[in-house]
Order: C-alpha cells, then structure tokens, then sequence
C-alpha cells in the first residue's frame, strides 16, 4: 500500500487543510512580524488599546452592540492674543459614537510642545441632544494623561439600571490658556469594548499577536523536538540491536530509568533551579523522547533483522558498524517511523503549552500556553471573558487533532498490520 | 532426592520467583532514577544548602533550650553554633565528595525523609515534606484511580462490543474520533469547565467538595465529593478514551480473525465463549501493556488537570512548590510519581504472569511486538 492510498481517507485530507493553514499563519507572521517587534509589544502593551477587549464577533454573537474604539486627534497653535502675553487657543475634537453601550475608558493624551509654562485648559463636552457638559479645568506642562468619564459625557438618560449611551454626534472642545508661545496637540481616545479578532487583555496587550505567534513557535517547538527526538530514537536504538551486549542493556537499563522518571516534575526541578527557558529545557525534553518507550518497540522491529542476509553480507564486504547502522538498519523502519513523527507532533506542542501553563518557559515570549495561563490567573471565565480561554484552547485542540488526524491516516496507510482494519 | 512439587505448586514458585526478579529489577530502576535525580538537583549544589539551612536551625533550636549558652556572649554564641554545625555536618558525612553525598540524599529521597519544606505548609501547619505530601495523596489516588478503572472498564467492554459490528457505524464513528485522544486531559478539563460550569451551569467547576465542606464520612460530603469529581474524572476518561478503544477493538479483531477462532466457531462453539477465551483473553497481555502506557501519559496530564480543577492533589502542590521555589517538595513529588509509575508496571508485570503462562516459565515472551 503506498501514499497514494492517504486520499481515500478524509480525515487526513481535514487534518491536512487544518495543517496547512495552521502553517500559513504561522509564514505569514513571520513574515509581517518580526520577533523582537512581537516580544516589545508583549511586554508593555499598547496604550491605545482597551482593557479586556472582547473580539469583534462576540459582540456580534452576543448581540450586544459594543463599540470599538474611536480616536480623534487635533492640534492647534495659540491664536487670539488676550493680554499681556495671555493667549488662548482652541481644539475642538469631533466624534460620531454610534453604539448604545458606554466605552469603557475615555482619556485624552495632551501634549504641549515649545512653551516652557504651565498651561491651562476647561474641557466642554457637547452631546447630541446639544446639551453642554462641564468636564472641569486642569492645569498642564509638557505631556498629560487625563481620564474623563464616560457617564458624565455620554450617559443616555438619569435613572434606570442599565447605563446606556447615548449615540450621535459628539465634539470636545479643549478651551487653553497659554502663557507664552506654545504648540498644543490632543489625542482624544474613546476606549471601546471590543478590539479586534481576539481581543485585548489584562494589560492592554493584543491577544491576536499571542495567537499568531504562538502559532509559530507551537509549530517551531513541536516539528523541531518531533524531527530530532523521532530520529534519534530510531538511531539510538537500531545502534543498540546492532552493537548488541553492554551497549544494547545499557540503554535498555537508561530507556527504563527514563520512563520511570516523571517527565513534567522533572523538568518543573530543573526550571526551578537551573534554566526556565523554553530553549534550554529543550535538551532534557530530547533526552526523554530518545529513551522512550518507541525506544523499545523499535527495538523488537529490529531485532529480527540483525540475522537477515544483506547485512551479513555486508559485515563480510567490510562494512563499518556506523555504516550497517544507517544505511541498513534505519531505513528499514522509516515507513513506522514516519505515522509516529506526525503523531508524536501534538504531543511536543501539548508539552510546550503544559510548561507555558506552568509559568516555564521564557516569560516574555508570546505563546498560546502564556494566554492560557494569563486567562486562568485572571479568573477569566469567572469575569465573563469566555474567550480568552476558548481562543488558546481552540488553537491548541486544532493542531493537535489536525496532526492526529494526518498522523493516525498514515499509520493506517503504512502499517502492514493495521492495514485492513 | 527432593520431594517433587506438584505442578500447581511449581508454577507458583517459579511465577513468584520471577515476579520477585521484576521486584528487584523495578526497585533497582527507581532507585537509580531518583539518583540521578538527586545529581541534577545537587549539580548547583541547592540540596547542600537546604540540608545546612536544616542543621543550622535544628541546631539553633537545640542550643536555645541550653541554658548555659543564652549568657555567653555574641560571639562565642556564633562560635558555638559554627562547632555543633560542623559536627553534624561531619557525622553525616556532607563535606564528602559529591557522588557519595548524592548516595545519602538517594536514600533520604526513597524514604521521603526529605526535612522541612521550604516554603509551603500542610493545611494542618506541618512543615514537614512528607506530611504535606501524604494530605495529598488521598485525593490524587482517588481522581486518578476512578478514572483509570473507568477508562479500563469502558474502552475494554466497547472494544470488544465493537469488534463483534465492524464497519458499523459506531465503529466508523470511533475511528474517526481515535485522533482526538492526542488532547490532553487538562485541556478537556477546560473545554469541560467552559461547557458544563459555565455555558450550562451543572456542575462546579472546581475544588474537591463544596466549601465549607459538609462533615466527613456523611452522605452530604459523599455527594458533595461525587458531584465534584465527575468534570475532572469525565476529563480524563473522554480524553484517552477513543483512542484505546481503536487500538483494542484492532487487536481483538486481528485475533478473531485467527486460524483457533474459525476452528471454534467451526466445531460450533458458543460465541460468547468464544469471544471470551479466543479474542479476550490472548489479546489482553497488549491491551494491559497499551494500558500502562496510557497511564504514565495519563499521570502526567493528570498533574496539570488538578491545577485546572483546583484539585488538591500532588498535581496542584507541585505548581504551588513551583511558584514558591520549594525543592525538597519537588524532589518528594518527583519520588512519589516515579513510584507510582513502578508500581503501575509492577502491577502490569503480575497481570502478565497471571495471564501468560510462558512468563512464568520462561522469564520472557518468545514473540515479538507486546514485549519488547
């Protein structure tokens, strides 16, 4: 039974367009996103974005109109002289807000550039129902944050206990007071409630950029770890049948120690004392894939074959030991070994996230694990923000079943003993 | 000349003697696993710290009772100290070299006398290692174990129930479903807990029982435990389930279709019967090893599972040890699930015996592929 067999079976055919666009993403980050870019965005958030943003379709799903954010920005020089140096300038910063729910922040960022005195400004908000709302005086130099709030400019109506909003054609005006030349700039951001296909978090940080990156090294870690712990384990063990003796018991004795060692603790001893980084555990999580119990069961494929006739014709040609190992011993088992690499993939991507959850693993690389384990830290389900696990757990479940998938087709495809069934 | 022993009794024999040599065989295995445990720990050299942090303040607590040392001075106080520490530290022997002292904390780790943790505390105020991990051990053995016989019981009683309709589809369907074992089960355990505690609030979604909880050994508790426990162990059955019942219902059908089935069904045995000594029962030694292989992937999901349901287990202890940088209770749960792990091939190893009357008899398995 050859390859070709693979597409009668339409598992692997979904589990494939699961892959392949799995492996899209994760190019296509690469490509748009460089690294250093992602992990800076990572670790301090954007001030623009909104806390705990929900994505754009729960907000559809829900039916709840949620806004997104709004951000208008004027600028002016101080223009009409009063006295004595005094001059005044004003900014006027319209919005159309559109949804019947509150924002969830509004700030204004001022930024006073040239003058070296204070200046002072009164902030005027004017509805839609042409009301004028008074959001006070303050005094600035240089830069400034100032948070207004949301219910004082927007509220709909006085009672009742939904706080809803009232939509339309908002302007804010900012009415300064200079005491010399000055250059005033103004960013009015009006926070919304949702943000994007993923949402924001905690600290204002984008889980879309998470995902996308966790996608690449999901990816990364598991091929990688798959590739070499797989090959090693083929080659390690076709040695030991070959060489046979102490060599053959010793790694038989090693393969035991290691499956009796409990890999997660093991390594949670060694992130704890040595190294916590992704990078570094890496080794260790080799050293257990090679001594494995595949370890074994390509050991009792092997056996048989240290009899066979071509290779003691190729001990009387002279061959080395190294040369019967790899290219007559190994070769013969890849059709097993290739079903098992795809399979053995999920499990490499599964540990990744399982030592992210853990707090393991470089805290300032942005991984699906990372978000799942901020999700459960801030008690998301419990604070209505569902998505913030369904999205990780969702990517994590699809790659995993996706390999799966191509994984247990081809075993089926490839393996002379399941082949019928 | 010596009295012959009777078959039965012989087969006893050897069959003990050759469980006595996996015995032997799995301590030694452990033994050399918590070994190199104990270097990896020791390799910057934190299990001596820890261990003269320990001397140091048994020491002080002694020297506190004396009462001739409160009215010596600062110095000669400190002096003091630095002597009874140096005697303990050469009774037992630590300023060995470092391949003999990691023996010593081979054996303290086997024998879980690893001292005072370093950090965290049993919910009884013990600092103690091994009294805070034995409060745990109680409710990890109980998730672990209900799931695990539920698992067994389940995927073997569908195997077989599936092996009789091939090409159904209830079998199409649970080969199509085979893949999505390659979860986790603490990831169930969270789709779980959005889906049923959540979504359709019907069960909690966390904790062992209700808090405060009911008085223990009452029906109230018994209930309360029962109606925490089911999202957890539902986590683990669902997440190893479909794939073991391929890989059995595959191997019961590679035995139904041998040549001594076709002869019993020929001679016109009945089919239960024949299900049970033709297809069960020579199919069980790879099922049970297929079956201890899921539990070592099991255990280990099983750790982060119990952090996802607050569970208090080990699972959740070994994250708050994590957190705390506690090393004595690591290295103690390193222990414990390394034990756990041998004592599940151990109990494979009597199942085998039991089953496989070549074991017992041979030491080995003459064929290939179950045993390796």
């Amino acid at each position: 039974m050859s390859l070709r067999h693979i597409r009668y079976y339409p598992s692997a055919l979904l589990g494939s367009l699961v892959i392949l666009g799995l492996i899209g993403v994760a190019l296509h980050t690469l490509m748009t996103m460089p690294y250093a870019t992602a992990v800076a965005a990572w670790r301090v958030g954007d001030p623009m974005l909104p806390i705990n943003a929900r994505p754009v379709w729960w907000g559809w799903l829900s039916g709840q109109d949620l806004p997104a954010t709004i951000r208008v920005s004027g600028a002016t020089n101080p223009t009409e002289a009063l006295r004595e140096g005094i001059r005044r300038a004003s900014v006027e910063l319209p919005f159309a807000y559109a949804s019947s729910t509150q924002p969830s922040e509004i700030k204004l960022f001022i930024e006073e550039t040239a003058g070296k005195r204070e200046i002072l400004f009164t902030l005027t908000g004017k509805r839609p129902d042409g009301r004028e709302v008074d959001l006070g005086q303050r005094r600035i130099r240089g830069q400034a944050i100032v948070r207004l709030d949301p219910e004082a400019l927007m509220l709909a109506s006085g009672n009742g206990e939904e706080l809803k909003a009232l939509s339309g054609q908002y302007a804010l005006t900012l009415d300064a007071l200079c005491f010399d030349a000055a250059e005033l700039s103004a960013n009015l951001v009006v926070y919304g409630q949702v943000h994007g296909w993923a949402g924001t978090d905690h600290r204002r940080r984008d889980l879309g950029l998470a995902l996308r990156w966790g996608t690449v090294v999901a990816l990364g870690f598991g091929l990688i770890a798959a590739l070499v712990s797989s090959i090693g384990t083929l080659t390690i063990a076709a040695t030991g049948v070959w060489l046979g003796g102490v060599v053959d018991a010793a790694i038989q004795r090693l393969t035991e120690v290691a499956m009796i060692m409990p890999v997660i603790p093991v390594l949670m001893l060694i992130g704890t004392l040595y190294t916590s980084s992704l990078w570094g555990l890496l080794p260790i999580v080799i050293l257990f894939g090679w001594f494995s119990s595949e370890l074994k069961s390509h050991r009792a494929m092997l056996l048989p074959m240290r009899d066979a006739p071509y290779i003691q014709s190729a001990v009387c040609y002279g061959a080395s030991h190294a040369r019967i190992v790899l290219r007559y011993l190994v070769p013969r088992t890849l059709p097993i070994l290739i079903p098992s690499l795809i399979t053995s993939i999920p499990a490499f991507v599964f540990l990744e996230a399982s030592l992210s959850y853990l707090g393991l693993g470089d805290p300032s690389m942005p991984t699906w694990g990372k978000v799942l384990a901020d999700a459960q830290s801030q008690s998301a389900l419990f604070n209505d923000q569902a998505y913030w696990v369904i999205e990780p757990v969702a990517l994590l479940m699809l790659s995993g079943i996706g390999f799966a998938l191509i994984g247990h087709s081809l075993d089926r495809v490839l393996n002379p003993r399941l082949r019928s069934y | 000349m010596r009295p012959q022993l009777n078959p039965g009794a012989r087969d006893l024999a050897q069959g003990g003697l050759y469980l006595l040599k996996r015995l032997i065989s799995l301590f030694l295995t452990v033994l050399a696993a918590v070994y190199l445990t104990v270097l990896v720990a020791n390799m910057g050299g934190k299990l001596d710290e820890i261990r003269l942090v320990q001397i140091r303040a048994t020491i002080a607590e002694q020297l506190r009772q004396d009462e001739g040392f409160k009215n010596l001075p600062a110095e000669a106080r400190q002096q003091r100290l630095e002597q009874q520490a140096q005697h303990e530290v050469d009774r037992l022997g630590l300023d060995r070299p470092f391949v003999l002292r990691s023996i010593e904390y081979t054996r303290q780790a086997l024998v879980l006398d690893l001292g005072r943790a370093e950090a965290l505390a049993s919910d009884k105020g013990s600092r103690n290692v091994a009294d805070i991990l034995a409060e745990r051990l109680g409710p990890t053995l109980l998730l672990f174990g209900t799931s695990s016989v539920v698992v067994f019981i389940a995927s073997l009683w569908i195997a077989l129930w599936l092996s009789r309709r091939y090409g159904s589809h209830w079998d199409r369907l649970f080969t199509i479903l085979a893949p999505t074992s390659a979860t986790p089960s603490w990831l169930v355990g969270i789709v779980l807990i959005v889906l049923f505690a959540f979504a359709v609030p019907v069960a909690p979604s966390g904790g062992m029982v209700t808090i405060p909880p009911p008085p223990a050994w009452t029906m109230a508790y018994a209930l309360s435990l029962a109606s925490h426990i089911v999202l957890p162990a539902l986590a683990i059955v669902l997440s190893s389930l479909f794939l073991s019942v391929y890989a059995w219902r595959t191997l019961f059908l590679l035995n139904a279709d041998s040549e001594p089935v076709e002869l019993a069904r020929a001679m016109g045995l009945p089919e239960r019967l024949i299900e049970r000594q033709y297809v069960l029962r020579p199919a069980l030694p790879p099922v049970l090893t297929n079956f201890a292989l899921m539990l070592s992937s099991m255990w280990m999901g099983s750790i982060l599972l119990e952090q996802v349901f607050e569970w208090p287990g080990i699972g959740s202890l070994l994250f708050q040890a994590m957190g705390q940088h506690d090393t004595p209770v690591i290295i103690a749960a390193v222990v414990i699930y390394a034990n756990f792990q041998s004592i599940t091939l151990f109990v494979l190893e009597v199942a085998y015996a039991l089953l496989d009357p070549r074991i017992r008899l041979s030491g080995s398995v003459t064929t290939g592929g179950a045993r390796a």
